[in-house]
């Protein structure tokens, strides 16, 4: 028989990959946090640093070099991602500069010597987390690969998770100890943890989902799991008390757990275990309520900040005055009193934007945030792998619940728990460690987005080497 | 699997919204509430962050803003401080504001809905926000006699121009700094502040406005003017003036501070009582009109009405049920009638318009931050305490005092000057307060000035204090504001 020499008519649909989507919204990005640097540098200076062209010079090579990259190993990833967290790095260093001529100021008018400028250590920390990102994707071309590393990840997560509880390098700051200090460099190794951890469950429950979710036993009504099934929930909830009671991390324990309730709920679709993780919630809760004082402090401090306002809830009243300040348009960068609010550089740093930006600014953010959420739940829906679908999720969750934690706890709307806004706080751990989860997202989305290769007519051609 | 994870990515979703309307919430609608709460520093920050508008006389700044290097941006200056402290008041991060600063503090400070459109203008200029100006009728050199003569006492002076209500003068001895109030170092303004506040002459008190005491014979023109609006008297109307008048229902005598009668026989005219403060006389006058014809009389003055200037001045007053031996001592201005030296110099002012009595005011005009003129202040009439005919009258009789009485100091060569002495007993041993009234006319029926001074415990024992110590101040202010 005569086959026809070509392919079938399939329609030679080509999947768009929208580099130039995401170069141009780079630039806007660019725009919007160079506009806000040299804003900081008129308002408070009435003139350009000196040191503001460097600093714009450095972050754009950067960001360029970054859509260099993904042009060339991960053509096909996500183009909002990218530029959603150019945006939030690029406003996080221009509010830390803002805050560094505050205290410059200060420092001044004091006679105090000039103290170092942290948007310096800033700056060279997103250097080097742009740099990771880029080797991520480079290095790591197929997500799939990480879930031989599951143990192995499992393993480094927990030792970083607990390392600071390690004599001679482990430090507490600030009443927690969830730092590490190696000379003068310290590193908060909880911050790659996340990573980590969420990279173990995601490889973890690839494997272990169908037995999670149908060998059931029922007890007192409740459909549970088996007991063996139910160990890495135990493990993960003992963990994050230990987190809790030994480094005294609210935040990081809530991220932590809430990561792992929420992966396992996805793996097995069973809503068992958000009745479960919630029961387990408000018993740790209720717990450390009852068994540590820091605890029941921050929550005493959020139910009413102001009656003791110029000593226990001098942080979240300062936060909120910011916020009342900055009312719906915000005093404008530079121009506002961000420096009074405690931590403002890190812990309360989304205070300053939004006594600065105003009502209409954080919403904005908070826009961007939400972007940068869905892009990577988007991402987890369209994999077409159960890990890289878990490890999306889980890198979006993780992402989500710190965002959560963080402004709701500046925010007052839920009790104050110490931890970094994603992209914009002041500290070097936090910043490298989300570029890097970003990285993986884009790494997902693009094999997500990717498309498949072309059928080869096998019967006629012979196997050839493909290269791509 | 991809059920759960579109489920958990709405829940995120909703998480982003629950932080968003809580931001909401404290940025939109808790926004003032938090932005007025004493703990948040913001507002004092902001409020020195903006060129606070200057307070003028004529087109000098008594107090001015000035920038400086520290993190309040502005520090506020005043020329001449204590002299003009009675009415600038002072205007500190410790002890909030007072005086004009607290009173025209919306002006002052821009935040007054006035200046809406200068607020938007300055937005887009890119200019700091400043605030509007306020300027004062007081006349400096007025103010410069009245302080120049309180120097040494503890008294007050009030002038005002009688046509439109005007304070031309409001002095307060002794007077405190307001620069030391109103610098940026809270240390030294608590130490200034509780110096002042311990002083026994209380020079932080706002003398002319807040200080009430027994006008003494001063409040005879009152007595006077209730007389001549009765009907039943004119100038000329013998009136008794014995030596010693015997106070019904009490053991007491009254009497005269000279010991002697008035006049022959025990009687006078009621022109001559005035002009020698017969007491026995206006206490017969004042028994025989009755306390509330009196009252009636002091309240049209402006007795019993507290004045906004706009500070706040105190409320005059006379008793509010004597019994007719109270009603007679009440008549010479002593018992439980007390008055502001703004009071006095408001009755003095009543005569010498026509009986017509103006509100007193400080601010005559609001500045926008470019000195553009918002708001004139219009006099007002606060009542028409005697009729024309008979305020002639009385003023013809003040005139007389000072002619021929016991005003004999006030005298100004060339001017018609009338006024009125008061040497006021405190009772407790005390020394007298020494009081002055005093109306000036360069112009015949224009009168330009009405002044009131008071020596706090500065008299002697003697009727004679009034002219020997008040008299020649007001006579020196009456001269500034006419240029003599």
């Amino acid at each position: 028989m005569a086959a026809p020499t070509t392919a079938p008519a399939v329609p030679r649909y080509r999947q768009p990959d929208r580099r130039w989507a995401e170069l141009g919204l780079l630039v806007a990005a660019f725009a919007v946090g160079a506009a806000a640097y040299i804003q900081v540098d008129l308002a408070v200076l009435g003139k350009v640093n000196d040191g503001t062209w460097g600093v714009l010079a450095i972050t754009g090579a950067l960001i360029l070099s970054a859509h260099v990259a993904v042009r060339l190993v991960a053509r096909y990833a996500d183009p909002l991602l990218l530029p959603a967290v150019v945006t939030l790095n690029l406003l996080g260093l221009a509010m830390i500069h803002r805050l560094d001529l505050a205290d410059e100021l200060r420092a001044r008018r004091a006679g105090q010597p000039i103290p170092t400028p942290d948007v310096d250590s800033q700056l060279t920390w997103t250097a080097l987390g742009i740099v990771l990102f880029i080797a991520v994707i480079v290095v790591v071309r197929d997500h799939r690969r990480l879930q031989r590393y599951t143990y192995t990840a499992m393993l480094a997560g927990l030792v970083l998770l607990l390392l600071p509880l390690a004599p001679v390098i482990g430090a507490q700051i600030n009443g927690a100890t969830l730092w590490i200090r190696i000379g003068s460099l310290s590193f908060q190794p909880g911050e790659l943890a996340k990573i980590l951890l969420t990279i173990f469950f995601a490889g973890y429950l690839t494997v272990k989902r169908d037995s999670l979710a149908l060998v059931r036993t029922k007890v007192l009504g409740l459909e549970l799991p088996r007991g063996r099934d139910l160990g890495p929930l135990l493990v993960a909830w003992f963990v994050s008390l230990a987190v809790l009671v030994f480094e005294r991390d609210l935040g990081t324990s809530l991220v932590f757990f809430g990561l792992f309730v929420t992966m396992l709920y996805i793996a097995t679709q069973r809503r068992s275990w958000l009745v479960l993780g919630a029961i387990l919630f408000l018993t740790g809760a209720a717990f450390a309520y009852l068994a540590f004082g820091h605890v029941r402090l921050r929550v005493d401090v959020w139910l009413d900040p102001f009656t003791d306002e110029a000593d226990r809830g001098y942080q979240i009243a300062q936060s909120l005055y910011g916020f009342a300040s900055g009312g719906m348009f915000g005093t404008g960068l530079g121009q506002g009193y961000p420096q009074l609010v405690p931590y403002a550089k890190s812990d309360f740093i989304f205070a300053a934007f939004g006594e600065e930006l105003g009502l209409i600014g954080v919403a904005a953010m908070l826009v961007v945030f939400a972007i940068v959420i869905q892009r990577g739940m988007r991402t987890s829906i369209a994999c077409r792998d159960v890990f890289g679908t878990l490890l999306a999720a889980g890198l979006s969750i993780v992402l989500a619940l710190q965002v959560f934690v963080v402004i709701g706890g500046v925010t007052r709307l839920i009790p104050l728990t110490g931890l970094t806004t994603p992209f914009l706080s002041l500290g070097g751990s936090s910043l490298v460690a989300n570029w890097i989860a970003v990285a993986l997202l884009m790494r997902i989305s693009d094999a997500a987005r990717r498309p498949e290769p072309e059928g080869v007519a096998m019967e006629d051609a012979p196997t050839q080497a493909v290269r791509l | 699997m991809i059920r759960s994870v579109r489920r958990l990515a709405a829940v995120l979703a909703v998480l982003l919204v629950l932080l968003l309307a809580n931001i909401t919430y404290y940025q939109y609608f808790n926004a003032a509430e938090l932005r007025a709460r004493a703990g948040n520093s913001r507002v004092i920050l902001e409020e020195y962050s903006r060129e606070r508008g200057p307070i003028l006389l004529g087109s000098t700044a008594i107090a001015s803003s000035v920038p400086t290097d520290d993190q309040l941006k502005f520090l506020r200056q005043y020329a001449n401080g204590p002299l003009y402290a009675p009415a600038t008041g002072f205007y500190s991060i410790v002890y909030g504001a007072t005086g004009i600063e607290r009173a025209e503090n919306s002006v002052l400070s821009g935040s007054d809905d006035r200046f809406f459109v200068d607020r938007v203008q300055q937005l887009f200029a890119g200019r700091g926000v400043k605030g509007g100006a306020v300027r004062l009728t007081i006349d400096p050199r007025a103010q410069r006699a009245a302080y120049q003569g309180l120097a040494g006492r503890t008294g007050a002076v009030v002038a005002i121009d009688p046509r439109t209500g005007a304070i031309l003068a409001m002095a307060s001895s002794p007077s405190f700094d307001p620069n030391k109030l109103s610098s940026h170092n809270p240390t030294q303004i608590r130490e200034a502040y509780a110096a002042y506040d311990a002083d026994p002459k209380k020079p932080m008190l706002n003398r002319p406005l807040a200080m009430t005491l027994p006008p003494g014979s001063t409040f005879k023109l009152v007595t006077a003017a209730a007389a001549l609006e009765s009907g039943q008297y004119t100038a000329d109307t013998v009136v008794p003036g014995p030596a010693s008048l015997d106070l019904p229902n009490t053991s007491k005598d009254l009497n005269n501070w000279s010991g002697t009668a008035c006049g022959p026989n025990g009687e006078t005219t009621l022109e001559n009582a005035l002009a020698v403060s017969c007491n026995t006389a206006f206490a017969s006058i004042g028994m025989e009109l009755g306390d509330d014809a009196l009252r009636e009389q002091a309240e049209k003055f402006g007795f019993g009405t507290s004045f906004e200037i706009p500070l706040r001045a105190a409320r005059s007053r006379f008793p509010a049920d004597p019994d007719v031996p109270q009603t007679a001592m009440s008549a010479i201005g002593q018992f439980d009638v007390s008055a502001t030296a703004l009071q006095m110099a408001m009755v003095g002012a009543g005569i010498a318009n026509n009986g017509q009595v103006m509100e007193p005011y400080l601010v005559s005009e609001i500045l926008s931050p470019e000195l553009e003129t918002l708001e004139t202040a219009e006099p007002k009439a606060f009542s028409q305490a005697m009729s024309p005919a008979n305020a002639a009258s009385l003023l013809a009789m003040m005139v007389n005092v000072v002619d021929n009485g016991t005003g004999s100091n006030a005298r100004i060569p060339g001017v018609l000057v009338g006024g009125k002495t008061g040497t006021a007993q405190t009772g407790n041993n005390q020394t007298a307060h020494a009081w002055f009234v005093g109306v000036a006319e360069a112009v015949p029926g224009q009168a330009q000035v009405a002044v009131a001074v008071v020596l706090q415990n500065g008299g002697g024992a003697a009727e004679v204090s009034g002219n020997r110590l008040a008299a020649p101040i007001a006579k020196s202010v009456m001269e500034a504001v006419l240029r003599r």
